[in-house]
């Protein structure tokens, strides 16, 4: 298979442990270039894990993740995300000791193609307002596009998004689905962990639904209506 | 005579000068030690044994290359720096894990064992350094002579602190480690290698105690022995500052050593106690230290 | 931290066992060791398991053990010598001391934990180190020498060695058992709930800065009574044992010995004191040595001796 045909992202039998307890029991994941991939799922059905597992962050893991056919399961943990894989966590992840500027500066390029500043602040124009105001004073609207923008920065084309949308008031929630769009109409490859359905909808591709930390099923936009009762059931939608 | 508060000025004005060079010496040990525990949360125990190889160093370098203290002011931090970033890379990271108290045992073993190779074969009597010619000699500030060297060494301790604050709060490796403090894990995730990070960290703190055995060479005797005492006060330093901030460290460490300066003037018996007790009463006060937080 | 055998009544019996073992052990000792030595290594144990109360029962690394130590040799030996006290009133007056300043220095050191408590302690002992090197009484740089050992109760002279090591293990097993009792009250559960953790000891009620004030004036009292038993042993009290570096040997001995066991810090000090006298006959330089365990100790084998041992033990079931 030629290089640019394989999938950006493919995970294989991917088993993760918090300590002593196993939260992953056999992941397959596989998204194309370009592809919007949501996981949904219950609370607690291993979403985040998956993310925390594919970028090395839990205490043991097994399986074999791909990036562009390159196996990454045995890199460490700075080795991943110069493979292009950029991570936005649930929690933001933002700096408090470190300015808005220095929170967009501090993760180094791992590849060309990366976003000029002009660019972030057209999608963002908030941040280019707040550059010198520390980390933590921003809003948690604020803090969510700074995440994605200093990611952004790095020329990172894999994106993981963990709960973008979470606790954000409706007009922002659109902002950032703009944004998601914006990635996507350059070629960006974006994992969505998803609590809020409607907003998954707006921009995925394909769904993944995870449970007791495995797939239960998979499929494309066009069959969102043959899985309506499933969904409903999982998610409540 | 002039008299100030009953005590001869020039006396005064002697042992405030005494009390700043004390205190440049305390500032960049205690720097040195917040730099490592911010980042690797390891008290260095070892602290005092590097602030020795780096007087030993430039010792050494005089004694048996010929080079002399300008050149040493740069090479013997290095070699200090290079030596403790082996020791963090194979010894000290295998703490990290575990409890704090097995990194602070750990640094005080490797204290004994420096120290004590040193004694072994240099035994604990200390060698002269010679104060470099271009220092030699003293400056008339019209209220009192300063050595020339003397003066040096406070405006050198200051510029080094100076320094290393802007390279923590006005670089990128500076927000690496500001980042990597607060949330190491995710600063790795971003693809900045952490681990090496830490060894830098480690080889920067190290190295400052190096930077002030050089500096230390000229006035004191360089002895296997000379930082063991030393470190005891500078962590009493540390306790009185608390920890949070480079600049607290830098301040408490001028600080006490003016409060140092002036109880020998003063109160003479007290003087090689006084740190210890105005520890002793921060600790009443406000328990976290001056410029810590909770 | 310690082994739990799962049989209760073969596990109140073993430890007994051997116990009476040990004394007895101790007892006829002298026939076959250097009965001075056998005096050193007692005073040692009891010194590093009254440091273990803290760092293994509590979690506190106290790196200032030796102003209690030391402080104690001092009134000790100056109380016999130029008072003129009897051995037991010299050692009580020592360990009285101890306690005082355990009381001082623990109700400042507790404001901190962890690394900030090793500190602190480490700082105040140096403060004990320097008061006593500018007291006039102390000697200075000589130490009170020629302490008389004197007659126990006014009756029994202490001079004749055995009388003396006698003496000396009936004050340590004394020592080491009230510290067993200590560990095994419900005082000593309350202790390891703080340990394990402090959050939900105070939620539950307990005043945890009390009863860790407590028992670290219980650990310096007993490390005072070590420290008094010393001087007169040797009748001597110097700075050496007040210094900074007798902390960080009573914390090697507890910790090769192994942490939070009722037997490590007694092997620890047996083992440590070996060394020592073994290397004072030979070139090598001791510091570096007991540097070299002290890595050792954290790199390899955290558990110390005991601890390696009884796991060991324990797989092999």
């Amino acid at each position: 298979m030629p290089e640019d045909t394989k999938p950006a992202l493919l995970v294989q039998g991917l088993r993760a442990w918090y300590g002593e307890s196993q939260a992953l029991h056999g992941i397959d994941l596989e998204v194309r270039r370009g592809e919007t991939v949501a996981l949904l799922g219950r609370n607690g059905a291993g979403k985040t894990t998956t993310l925390k597992a594919i970028l090395g962050l839990m205490s043991r893991r097994e399986g074999r993740i791909e990036v562009r056919g390159t196996d990454i399961t045995r890199l460490p943990l700075h080795g991943i995300a110069r493979t292009g894989l950029g991570y936005v966590p649930e929690e933001r992840g933002i700096f408090s000791e470190l300015s808005v500027a220095e929170n967009l500066a501090l993760p180094p390029v791992v590849l060309p193609g990366g976003w000029s500043m002009e660019e972030i602040f057209d999608l963002f124009p908030n941040l280019k307002e707040r550059l010198n105001s520390p980390g933590t004073k921003l809003s948690g609207g604020e803090q969510q596009m700074l995440a994605m923008a200093r990611i952004l920065r790095t020329g990172a084309d894999i994106l993981l998004l963990d709960e973008p949308t979470e606790g954000l008031a409706p007009v922002i929630i659109d902002r950032i689905g703009a944004a998601i769009r914006a990635l996507k109409a350059r070629g960006m490859t974006v994992v969505l962990v998803e609590q809020n359905f409607r907003f998954a909808q707006k921009v995925a591709d394909r769904y993944y639904i995870i449970e007791n930390g495995k797939v239960r099923d998979h499929f494309g936009t066009d069959e969102l209506a043959s899985r309506q009762q499933a969904l409903g059931e999982i998610l409540g939608v | 005579m002039t008299t100030i508060f009953g005590v001869p000025a020039a006396a005064l004005y002697g042992q405030l000068l005494i009390g700043l060079i004390n205190g440049s010496f305390y500032a960049l040990l205690s720097l040195g030690l917040a730099v490592i525990f911010g980042m690797l949360r390891v008290i260095n125990f070892a602290h005092g044994a590097q602030y020795m190889l780096g007087a030993f160093g430039a010792w050494m370098l005089l004694t048996y290359a010929g080079v002399g203290f300008w050149a040493a002011l740069v090479i013997s931090p290095i070699m200090v720096a290079a030596f403790s970033a082996l020791l963090e890379r194979f010894l000290i990271r295998r703490t990290y894990k575990l409890d704090h108290l097995y990194g602070l045992l750990l640094t005080f073993g490797i204290a004994l064992i420096v120290e004590g190779a040193f004694r072994h074969v240099y035994g604990s009597s200390g060698n002269p350094y010679m104060t470099p010619p271009a220092l030699a000699g003293v400056i008339d500030l019209g209220f009192m002579m300063l050595p020339k060297y003397r003066g040096f060494v406070i405006i050198a301790s200051l510029a080094v602190c100076l320094a290393v604050w802007f390279l923590v709060e006005r670089t990128q490796f500076g927000a690496y480690l500001r980042a990597a403090t607060e949330n190491p894990r995710l600063v790795q995730v971003f693809g900045i290698n952490v681990p090496l990070l830490l060894t830098l960290t480690y080889a920067l703190g190290a190295g400052l105690a190096g930077l002030a055995g050089v500096l230390a060479a000229p006035m004191y005797q360089v002895s296997p022995l000379m930082g063991q005492n030393l470190i005891i006060v500078v962590f009493a330093v540390v306790v009185i500052g608390g920890m949070g901030s480079i600049i607290g460290a830098v301040i408490t460490g001028y600080m006490l050593g003016v409060i140092e300066g002036l109880t020998r003037v003063f109160y003479p018996e007290a003087s090689a106690t006084v740190v210890f007790v105005v520890m002793a009463i921060v600790l009443l006060l406000r328990p976290t230290g001056l410029f810590g937080r909770a | 931290m310690t082994s739990r055998p799962s049989d209760s009544t073969k596990a109140s019996r073993l430890p007994l066992a051997l116990a009476v073992g040990a004394v007895v052990l101790m007892l006829f000792a002298p026939l076959a060791v250097y009965p001075i030595f056998l005096m050193n290594v007692l005073c040692f144990a009891l010194f590093a398991s009254a440091f273990n109360l803290l760092i293994g029962y509590v979690g506190l690394l106290s790196f200032g053990h030796a102003a209690f130590f030391g402080g104690s040799a001092y009134i000790a030996a100056h109380s016999a010598k130029v008072w003129g006290f009897t051995p037991e009133l010299a050692i009580l007056l020592g360990v009285g001391f101890a306690l005082v300043l355990g009381v001082m220095i623990g109700w400042l050191a507790i404001r901190r934990q962890g690394i900030y408590f090793a500190m602190i302690t480490l700082s105040l002992g140096q403060l004990v180190f320097f008061v006593f090197l500018q007291s006039a009484f102390t000697g200075g740089e000589d130490g009170i020498q020629s302490v008389p050992r004197g007659h126990l109760f006014g009756l029994i002279d202490l001079n004749p060695t055995m009388n003396m090591y006698y003496f000396v293990l009936t004050l340590v097993v004394a020592g080491l058992f009230l510290l067993y009792r200590v560990v095994n009250s419900p005082f000593g559960a309350i202790l390891t709930a703080i340990r394990e953790n402090e959050d939900r000891a105070i939620s539950l009620g307990y005043s945890t800065r009390r009863y860790k004030l407590v028992a670290f004036t219980i650990s310096a009292g007993i490390a005072g009574l070590a420290g008094g038993t010393k001087a007169l042993v040797f009748q001597i009290a110097t700075l050496t044992d007040v210094n900074w570096h007798m902390s960080g040997e009573v914390i090697l001995m507890t910790l090769l010995g192994g942490l939070g066991t009722v037997l490590g810090p007694i092997v620890g000090a047996a083992v440590i004191l070996s060394l020592q006298n073994y290397l004072a006959g030979s070139m090598f330089p001791v510091t570096v040595v007991i540097g070299a365990i002290f890595v050792a100790c954290v790199l390899l084998f955290r558990r110390g001796i005991v601890g390696e041992l009884s796991a060991w033990l324990q797989r092999r079931g």
